[in-house]
């Protein structure tokens, strides 16, 4: 649609207004980490973060969220969240994960819960200025994202860039004063900003194309590397807590005091816990933790990439940070896989 | 992004009610529902539902009639689990709520049509299969000889014990049963039920095989079925796996690329062979 360029007094008055107008998520600083909160003042929007302690799946999926409510007697009734929300400052390599979970969350049986509150949000995206210190979406092609966002943000210099793809993008954007059409320099501009984050997002760097990971995997399922990094795994789920792409869950049922109402909810659940696979009667399909940690690599890099077309590793690398026994990274264990190939 | 804009629950559970409950082991009872709303489950053997009691939870159960038995539907629940155990103090009239059914059927219409079927069943994995006898039974003429095979780890073990002796009279149909531990009110076979397979004999162009048991049963059949001369495309199973949300969402029921609530629980052979994990 339009690409306008803004300069920090602008954009801070553009926030104010959409803060006034209705709900904003945006990133704000945690002491030295970041997060995804509601915002209230626009100078609290920290766009020069470097990655956040949670994805923004969290407005999509949340952590405990309610299905459906139920009386003992009258049965069940779905509830849906269906205010209209904006969220502010979502990287490229977590757009890219929230497409993917659009895709699985729509094909064969559409989730509602989930899309009522995707179809209520308004995404402005935006690049990244800052690398955090595990990134590596610069080898997963995620660096920077073509589509799925409303409007994308772009530092150039000292101005931003607000460019604006769709009529919800179109509407957030009626607010913007004092802002005129980007010029074609910006515009280049920002083309080497796309090159320069490719680059530079590269903490950790992966010895294949992405591409090839299902094929990778496909004669990898005997390799030491499981076994040999398990063996330090508590199996707290930590690396799924954080990761964009999980979307796994248990469904449990509270029930209020007088033991006739309650609800029906679902939270995160995490295919690296110990119980995660057993069913009912005792039995375990994945007791060992060499066998959980093996399907969650397997589950990034082949079983929903084959699904999806694309590979379900976005190279945030949050899940390198937030393993405390330091074996989560993808990159050491695919690499490890291509050199110690067999 | 899907823009699809049905306001449709896939997690809403239609309420039915319990018409028929029957202790049938110390485990294991008999459930008779109907849903509320009239209409038929609108099943295909070999496929589950997930049952749920307002306030304890949800869990996948199997049908365990057959379409072909309109007005209602049938279940048998092994008492394991909190879903289980409340299901259990249920009575006739009572309510439960079901969403279903899900996941792929035993081929009654394909594969097993103008064939040889042989069940062979394990402990509770009649249940599911008992949906396809039945079937299989009420369209009699489409199908060639019907052999079914059960074990059960002792006599007081087994379900259904009523048609499994109306199966056992019937002049179409070739029943062996086996216990793993004899008691004195048994005079048939013990040991497993791989020792009843010799006894039967199996035209192997023209058969096809029906499996549901304990994850251990499934190694020693099939190997025994392949030696009969079967191909891995003449045998069906049915796996077990703890299927959450029934809707190829939770990622509970994953094995390697499959999700067993979407691509099972029904599964030729043939189809898992490469797939570690499953067996």
């Amino acid at each position: 649609m339009t690409i306008k360029k803004l300069d920090k007094a602008a954009l801070d008055k553009w926030i104010s207004a959409c803060i006034e107008n209705q709900q904003v998520f945006g990133v704000q600083a945690r002491d030295d980490r970041f997060v995804f909160a509601p915002l209230e003042n626009a100078e609290d929007l920290r766009l020069d973060y470097d990655v956040t302690i949670l994805p923004p799946k969290k407005y999509f999926l949340p952590p405990r969220e309610t299905l459906l409510k139920f009386d003992r007697k009258e049965g069940f009734e779905s509830i849906f969240d269906d205010k209209p929300f904006v969220l502010f400052g979502v990287h490229p390599y977590d757009m890219i994960a929230i497409s993917q979970t659009d895709k699985l969350f729509s094909e064969d049986h559409h989730d509602t819960h989930y899309f009522e509150r995707r179809q209520n949000a308004t995404i402005v995206a935006c690049d990244v200025q800052n690398a955090s210190k595990d990134v590596f979406a610069g080898c997963m092609g995620t660096a920077t994202v073509g589509d799925g966002f409303d409007i994308l943000i772009t530092k150039i210099e000292s101005d931003y860039l607000v460019d604006i793809r769709t009529e919800k993008g179109q509407a957030l954007a009626e607010t913007i004063k004092d802002a005129e059409d980007a010029d074609e320099m910006s515009v280049k501009l920002r083309k080497l900003v796309w090159a320069d984050n490719t680059e530079l997002l590269q903490k950790h760097k992966l010895h294949i194309r992405p591409d090839v990971l299902p094929r990778l995997l496909d004669r990898s399922m005997e390799h030491p590397v499981w076994e040999e990094k398990s063996q330090r795994c508590f199996s707290c789920g930590s690396c799924n807590l954080v990761c964009p792409t999980c979307y796994c869950f248990d469904v449990q049922d509270d029930v209020e005091w007088n033991l006739q109402k309650g609800r029906r909810y679902r939270a995160w659940d995490g295919c690296l816990l110990s119980e995660f696979a057993a069913v009912a009667g005792g039995h375990n399909f994945r007791r060992n933790r060499a066998d959980r940690y093996r399907h969650r690599y397997y589950r990034k890099g082949k079983y929903v990439s084959e699904k999806i077309g694309e590979v379900a590793c976005v190279g945030c690398g949050r899940c390198i940070t937030a393993c405390t026994a330091k074996i989560a990274n993808p990159v050491e264990v695919y690499n490890k896989l291509v050199d110690e190939g067999k | 992004m899907c823009t699809c804009d049905s306001k449709k629950d896939i997690y809403f559970p239609l309420p039915a009610t319990v018409s028929k409950v029957e202790p049938m082991t110390k485990l294991e009872t008999f459930f008779s529902c109907r849903l509320d709303s009239g209409e038929e489950l609108g099943h295909m053997p070999g496929q589950f539902v997930e049952v749920s009691i307002p306030g304890i939870g949800e869990a996948p159960i199997s049908v365990s009639s057959s379409p072909t038995r309109r007005g209602s539907f049938e279940m048998v629940i092994r008492k394991v689990g909190n879903v289980s155990k409340a299901l259990h103090e249920l009575v006739a009239g009572d309510k439960i709520f079901v969403r279903g059914p899900f996941g792929t059927s035993f081929p009654v219409d394909g594969a097993m049509k103008g064939k040889d079927v042989i069940f062979i069943c394990g402990g509770i994995g009649l249940v599911p299969v008992r949906s396809a006898i039945q079937y299989v039974l009420d369209n009699r003429g489409d199908y060639g000889r019907v052999i079914i095979l059960f074990g059960a780890k002792t006599p007081r073990d087994r379900l259904f014990v009523e048609e499994l002796d109306k199966w056992r009279h019937d002049k179409n149909v070739t029943l062996l049963q086996t216990v793993d531990r004899r008691d004195e009110s048994w005079y048939g076979a013990e040991g497993v039920i791989t020792t009843l397979l010799p006894l039967v004999k199996i035209d192997k162009d023209n058969t096809v095989a029906i499996i549901c048991g304990p994850p251990i049963m499934y190694k020693f059949v099939v190997v025994v079925l392949l030696e009969a001369g079967l191909n891995e495309n003449q045998i069906y199973l049915s796996l077990e796996r703890h299927m959450k949300c029934g809707v190829g969402k939770c990622g509970h029921c994953q094995i390697s690329n499959i999700y067993v609530c979407q691509d099972g629980p029904v599964f030729k052979f043939s189809d898992i062979t490469d797939i570690e994990e499953a067996l």
